[in-house]
C-alpha cells in the first residue's frame, strides 16, 4: 500500500481523528458528586460520574476516587469499591455489580444489526485484592435483551492487570437509536446462583438470567478486607485493543455534563435575573445549563430563604431582602434550560420590576439526566 | 430509588396561565424537581412505582 493510500485508510477510520473511545471518563478523572461516598447497600452513581454500582444484598460499600493507578500508564485516578460491611453468604438473588450506561444514539457507528456490524475489543485495568474468576459483560438493552461476556482470571493479588475483552459483532439485534439507556458494560463482582447456574454467553445471545456470571467463582463482599479498582476503559471499534486514549479534562468534564453538572455559586453570587409578575408576590428568572443534557433533567435547589447557604429572590423596591420566605419551584425543564419560579413572597415590589435570584453562601445547583 | 413524596407543581404564567410540568419529589431524601419527561428515568421511576400502586402523586396547591 502507498503512503497515500495508507494515510487515506487512517483518515477513514475512527482511531485517526481521536474519539475512538465509546466510554466517557474511563480514566475516573471528573467525579463532580464527590470523591468519596460510604454506606452504600443499593448502589448508584455518588463518586466518580458515569460508574454506577448496582448492589442487592451483597454488603456494604464505599466507593470512591482513589489515586491507585498502574504505573506508566498516564493514569492518575481509579475507581475503587471498599467493602465495609461483608456478607460471606449470598443468597441466590443477590448480586454485586459495577455498570457503565450508554445511550443507543452513541453506538449507532458499530452498525449492530446488519451485515456491515463492526467488531469493538474493551479494554481496562483492574486491581483487586481477591484473586479468582470475573465475568465482565455488553449488554443491549433492548425488548429482548441480548449479551456477550467474557470470563477472566485475577491469579495476582493487589496487582494492577489489563484485561482485554474482543466483543464479537451481533449482526442480529440492533441498538436502539435514541437517547435512552440502550448499552451496558457490566463487571461481576458477586452474584448469587440466580445469576452464575447457566452457560456464559461468550458470544452475543439472548439474555438469561442464570448464564449472566457463569463462572464467576469470587464474592467480593465476602470479607471487609475487599476492595476493587478500575481505570483505564475503553471500548473501540476493531480486534485488537489500542493505547488508551488520554484526553484533556474539560473535554472529559463536557462528556460527563450531558448527564449531570454542578452549578456552583459562591457566597453573593447573582444566580440569574428575573421580573416580577401576578399580582406583585411571584417572579420568573431562566437558568442555563453548562451543557445540553441527554433529557430533560432532575434540578435540585439548596434551601429556599433568607439564612445561609440558602437560595432566594431578592426586590428591586427598598430594603432589596424579603420580609417573609417564599417558595421557589422549577419547571418548564427543557434539556438546555429551566426557569426558577417565586411564589408566596409578599413584598416583592412592583410587576415588571426586576428580581435577582440570590445565593447567601456558597451552594450548589445540580442538574441530572443520568441513564 | 427511594421516593418518598411526589406532588405536582402548578405555576402561573405571567399571562395568567395554569400550567403543570414538574413534580417535586424527595428522592433518596433529597428534594428535587422532576421534569414529566419519561426520558427522565426519575421521572419514569415515579410512573413505575405510581402504577405499582406504592407512590401517589399528591396535587398541585
Amino acid at each position: 500500500m502507498s503512503k497515500a493510500a495508507e494515510l487515506a485508510a487512517l483518515i477513514g477510520g475512527q482511531k485517526a481523528l481521536g474519539h475512538k473511545n465509546l466510554v466517557k471518563n474511563g480514566a475516573m478523572v471528573v467525579a463532580q458528586r464527590a470523591t468519596s461516598a460510604s454506606g452504600d447497600t443499593t448502589g448508584t452513581v455518588r463518586t466518580v460520574d458515569r460508574m454506577n454500582p448496582e448492589i442487592s444484598s451483597a454488603g456494604t460499600w464505599t466507593q470512591s476516587q482513589s489515586t491507585d493507578v498502574p504505573s506508566g500508564q498516564g493514569f492518575v485516578n481509579s475507581y475503587k469499591l471498599d467493602c465495609t460491611t461483608a456478607d460471606a453468604s449470598l443468597s441466590a438473588g443477590d448480586v454485586l455489580i459495577v455498570g457503565y450506561r450508554m445511550e443507543g444514539i452513541e453506538l449507532q457507528r458499530l452498525n449492530y444489526g446488519t451485515s456491515g456490524a463492526k467488531n469493538t475489543v474493551l479494554s481496562f485495568w483492574v486491581k483487586t485484592n481477591k484473586t479468582g474468576n470475573y465475568v465482565v459483560q455488553f449488554q443491549n438493552i433492548r425488548s429482548t435483551i441480548r449479551t456477550c461476556s467474557l470470563l477472566y482470571t485475577v491469579s495476582s493479588a493487589n496487582t494492577w492487570q489489563k484485561v482485554e475483552f474482543p466483543i464479537p459483532a451481533d449482526t442480529a439485534a440492533t441498538f436502539d437509536n435514541d437517547n435512552l439507556l440502550s448499552g451496558i458494560l457490566y463487571w461481576w463482582l458477586a452474584a448469587g446462583t440466580d445469576w452464575t447456574s447457566g452457560t456464559l454467553n461468550t458470544t452475543w445471545a439472548d439474555r438469561v438470567n442464570a448464564n449472566n456470571a457463569a463462572g464467576l467463582n469470587v464474592n467480593l463482599a465476602d470479607s471487609t478486607d475487599n476492595e476493587w479498582y478500575i481505570t483505564g476503559i475503553q471500548l473501540e471499534e476493531g480486534d485488537v485493543a489500542t493505547a488508551f486514549e488520554h484526553e484533556d479534562f474539560g473535554t472529559t468534564l463536557a462528556k460527563c455534563q450531558r448527564y449531570f453538572e454542578n452549578i456552583e455559586f459562591a457566597n453573593g453570587s447573582v444566580v440569574t435575573v428575573g421580573q416580577v409578575y401576578s399580582s406583585h408576590t411571584a417572579a420568573a428568572a431562566p437558568l442555563r445549563f453548562k451543557v445540553t443534557k441527554r433529557a430533560a433533567p432532575t434540578v435540585t435547589l439548596p434551601p429556599t430563604g433568607r439564612n445561609t447557604g440558602n437560595i432566594n429572590f431578592l426586590m428591586a423596591s427598598a430594603g432589596y431582602v424579603p420580609t417573609s420566605d417564599g417558595s421557589i419551584a422549577v419547571n418548564f425543564i427543557s434539556v438546555d434550560s429551566c426557569t426558577l419560579q417565586a411564589s408566596g413572597y409578599n413584598t416583592f415590589g412592583a410587576n415588571g420590576d426586576a428580581s435577582w435570584v440570590y445565593m447567601n453562601g456558597a451552594a450548589t445547583i445540580t442538574v441530572a439526566a443520568e441513564l | 430509588m427511594n421516593i418518598t413524596l411526589a406532588k405536582y407543581i402548578k405555576v402561573t404564567t405571567p399571562t395568567d396561565e395554569e400550567i403543570i410540568n414538574s413534580v417535586k419529589a424527595t428522592i433518596s431524601g433529597v428534594e428535587s424537581f422532576v421534569p414529566m419527561d419519561e426520558a427522565n428515568t426519575d421521572y419514569a421511576e415515579i410512573l413505575r412505582q405510581v402504577a405499582a400502586g406504592t407512590l401517589t402523586i399528591a396535587d398541585a396547591d
